[in-house]
């Protein structure tokens, strides 16, 4: 660690406190408000099916739910591992002070795992596991049998009520999403030290990129699953999901915009130094992937897939392009907040510099490897409950259940 | 006679006494025998008075088992210079002040230029306390704030909450082993406070820009000098309500 210290001494420009040498909140906190973003944005994908009728993206609701639930699992890992006394994370939950935003973490995340997703997840999948756990066999049947929790009840009635608890549940979950993400935009917007962050529409922000993020990775998990599994992709379904990713983008747009719009017109202590935070510090990482790569140019391909004048292929194009930039610019979005915010000096004179380990604690590796893990866990969640709309083998000798 | 109470209390005194004598560091904190209501400190750093020397960010870095490295302070000292045709004010602080500072413009180029010794303000309404999660760092009732390095489980909050640069997160290599990762800060010496001593950095101070006081005793100098002097403070805009007090700044300090 040392090392990197003294090699940031000699990119620092003008004058910076001398103990903001150190960047203190790393790439993994980068990290962490992306994934929960994801979470977020993934289970309000599925909240359209179930919430507001949106019938036409039903073939994404349990895919969603199921990667909101592989990337609950991944979030705390990049805030642990970043923690100088990990094996202390959880007093954070046990002796919680009141009035810091960051005390809420643990109560806000079991909330949400353990009563919105995990009951979700088991009303909606009921009738499929009790199926499961009667035919299935080996490891898989205990699984199943395990997952049933000894109520094999699927009659019409009971299965009405599943229906019911589940429709009970997305409603509560969807605000609970949202403050699952908008409180992590608090943690930053209510940091009065630092001019980057500190702002009232933090929260919100946070909440309108992370629906654009989330809504992007399903429709790309989407996408790309249908092609693995060789079967035919639901356009209906894809264009519908496009055109809410296009409308949730222009919100988003249209909220980054105010808040710059303020920092530039209201010019408080502190904006000369945030003009060349944007012009020259993050020019790159703002400007050039968050703005024009990260924004602009989804927010243009998926108007053009509006026009109705691209066939279908051309319009998969686009939204696969429009998909993966957008990953990037969210990513880009909390690298700019996060980072951004500590190479802005708090002496609004200077600026410090931040270097990236390839290996080790707090290191790009351990990002990296934190990333793959919610992929690695959906596979499974996949296998071993398919969230697929087509009959699975116990139903092909029954009727199709819709 | 010498009453039970009487006599544990002197067997007390002298035992801390004998650990201050034996102990070259910092080890046990507060003393025994310390009631904090009776207390409220205050610190003023009179900057005309300043000449740069450093010995006040040696003596606090040996006093509280700072690293030495040039990333970590408690206390520090900047240099300003406003050079001659120019609006803004050249700032600088080189290792935090540690050797002193070494000439860099000519005498005839510079307009102004001075000293600003920084330490943690102790905030009256301190956000690296309102953010921080398990409670770890507080506000002792005799006004200054500390960190339970026994505690703070090392998400650093804190450090971006402080708007002075104050806190930085000890090191995983630094001496102290019980305060590695965790969040460290100035505290007045809190040690050497309540047992009646001057904070380290006052002590080694040769020209007496920074005093330490008590103001609930009233034959404290520190009275007069915050009567008898146009007070300021760092970032008032912030709302924090810092505790240090500053003599003899410009408003472009910060």
């Amino acid at each position: 660690m040392s090392e990197i210290l003294w090699e940031v001494l000699n990119h620092i420009e003008g004058f910076i406190y001398p103990n903001e040498v150190e960047v203190n909140w790393s790439v993994l906190i980068a990290l962490y408000p992306y994934i929960t973003g994801l979470v977020a944005g993934a289970f309000i994908v599925a909240s359209l099916e179930r919430v507001f009728k949106v019938e036409a993206v039903k073939p994404t609701y349990r895919l969603a739910l199921l990667t909101a639930l592989a990337f609950l699992l991944a979030a705390p890992l990049p805030l642990v591992a970043h923690l100088g006394h990990p094996e202390r994370a959880l007093e954070i939950m046990f002796t919680p002070h009141l009035t810091s935003a960051m005390a809420g973490f643990g109560f806000v995340y079991a909330w949400y795992l353990l009563i919105v997703l995990l009951l979700e997840l088991g009303y909606d999948y009921r009738k499929d596991v009790v199926k499961w756990a009667q035919t299935a066999t080996g490891f898989r049947g205990f699984l199943y049998r395990i997952l049933t929790m000894g109520d094999y009840d699927i009659s019409e009635e009971t299965l009405k009520k599943d229906e019911k608890l589940v429709g009970i549940i997305t409603v509560i979950g969807l605000p609970s999403a949202a403050f699952l993400h908008g409180y992590v935009g608090f943690i930053f917007g209510s940091v009065k030290a630092n001019p980057w962050w500190s702002s009232p529409l933090m929260p919100i922000i946070f909440l309108f990129s992370a629906m654009v993020s989330g809504i992007a990775l399903v429709l790309l998990i989407y996408m790309a699953s249908t092609k693995l599994r060789g079967k035919e992709m639901d356009m209906e379904c894809v264009d519908t999901l496009a055109g809410y990713l296009l409308y949730t983008y222009i919100l988003d747009l249209g909220l980054e915009f105010m808040e710059i719009a303020h920092l530039l017109y209201t010019q408080e202590e502190g904006i000369d130094a945030i003009l060349i935070l944007i012009n020259d510090k993050l020019f790159v990482s703002f400007i050039i992937i968050q703005i024009f790569f990260g924004t602009l140019i989804p927010i243009t391909l998926l108007v053009l897939s509006k026009t109705g004048l691209f066939r279908a292929k051309v319009r998969k194009f686009f939204y696969i392009s429009a998909s993966l930039l957008t990953l990037i610019g969210v990513f880009a979005m909390r690298w700019n907040v996060v980072i951004g915010g500590q190479i802005l000096s708090k002496t609004f004179r200077g600026y410090g510099y931040y270097i990236m380990p390839l290996f080790g604690p707090e290191s790009l590796t351990l990002a990296l490897a934190i990333m793959v893990l919610p992929f690695i866990l959906l596979a499974i969640f996949v296998k071993l409950l398919p969230p697929w709309d087509e009959p699975p083998l116990w139903m092909k000798t029954e009727r199709r259940y819709d | 006679m010498i009453t039970r109470r009487k006599f544990l209390k002197a067997l007390g005194l002298l035992s801390a006494t004998a650990a201050g004598v034996s102990a070259k560091t910092s080890r046990a904190e507060p003393t025994e025998y310390y009631d904090w209501s009776k207390h409220y400190y205050s610190f003023v750093v009179d900057s005309t008075k300043c000449i740069g020397c450093g010995r006040c960010v040696r003596a606090c870095k040996l006093e509280n088992e700072v690293p030495l490295e040039p990333f970590f302070f408690r206390t520090w000292v900047e240099r300003y210079i406003w050079l001659k045709g120019e609006e803004e004010p050249y700032v600088d602080s080189p290792n935090g002040g540690f050797e002193g500072f070494p000439v860099i413009y000519d005498e005839k180029a510079i307009r102004k230029s001075y000293f600003v010794p920084k330490l943690c303000n102790q905030c009256d309404r301190p956000p690296c306390v309102q953010v921080c999660p398990v409670g770890a760092t507080y506000k002792t009732e005799d006004g200054v704030v500390l960190v339970d390095e026994k505690y703070c489980i090392g998400c650093r909050y804190c450090i971006q909450a402080c708007p002075y640069g104050a806190r930085y997160l000890y090191p995983f290599n630094g001496p102290r082993k019980s305060r590695r990762g965790t969040a460290d800060k100035c505290t007045w010496c809190y040690h050497r406070i309540t047992k009646g001593l001057k904070p380290a950095c006052v002590e080694a101070c040769p020209v007496g820009a920074r005093k330490f006081g008590d103001l609930k005793d009233p034959n404290d100098e520190i009275h007069k000098l915050l009567d008898e002097n146009r007070i300021s403070v760092l970032k008032p805009e912030q709302g924090t309500k810092p505790k240090v007090f500053y003599i003899g700044i410009d408003t472009e300090v910060r």
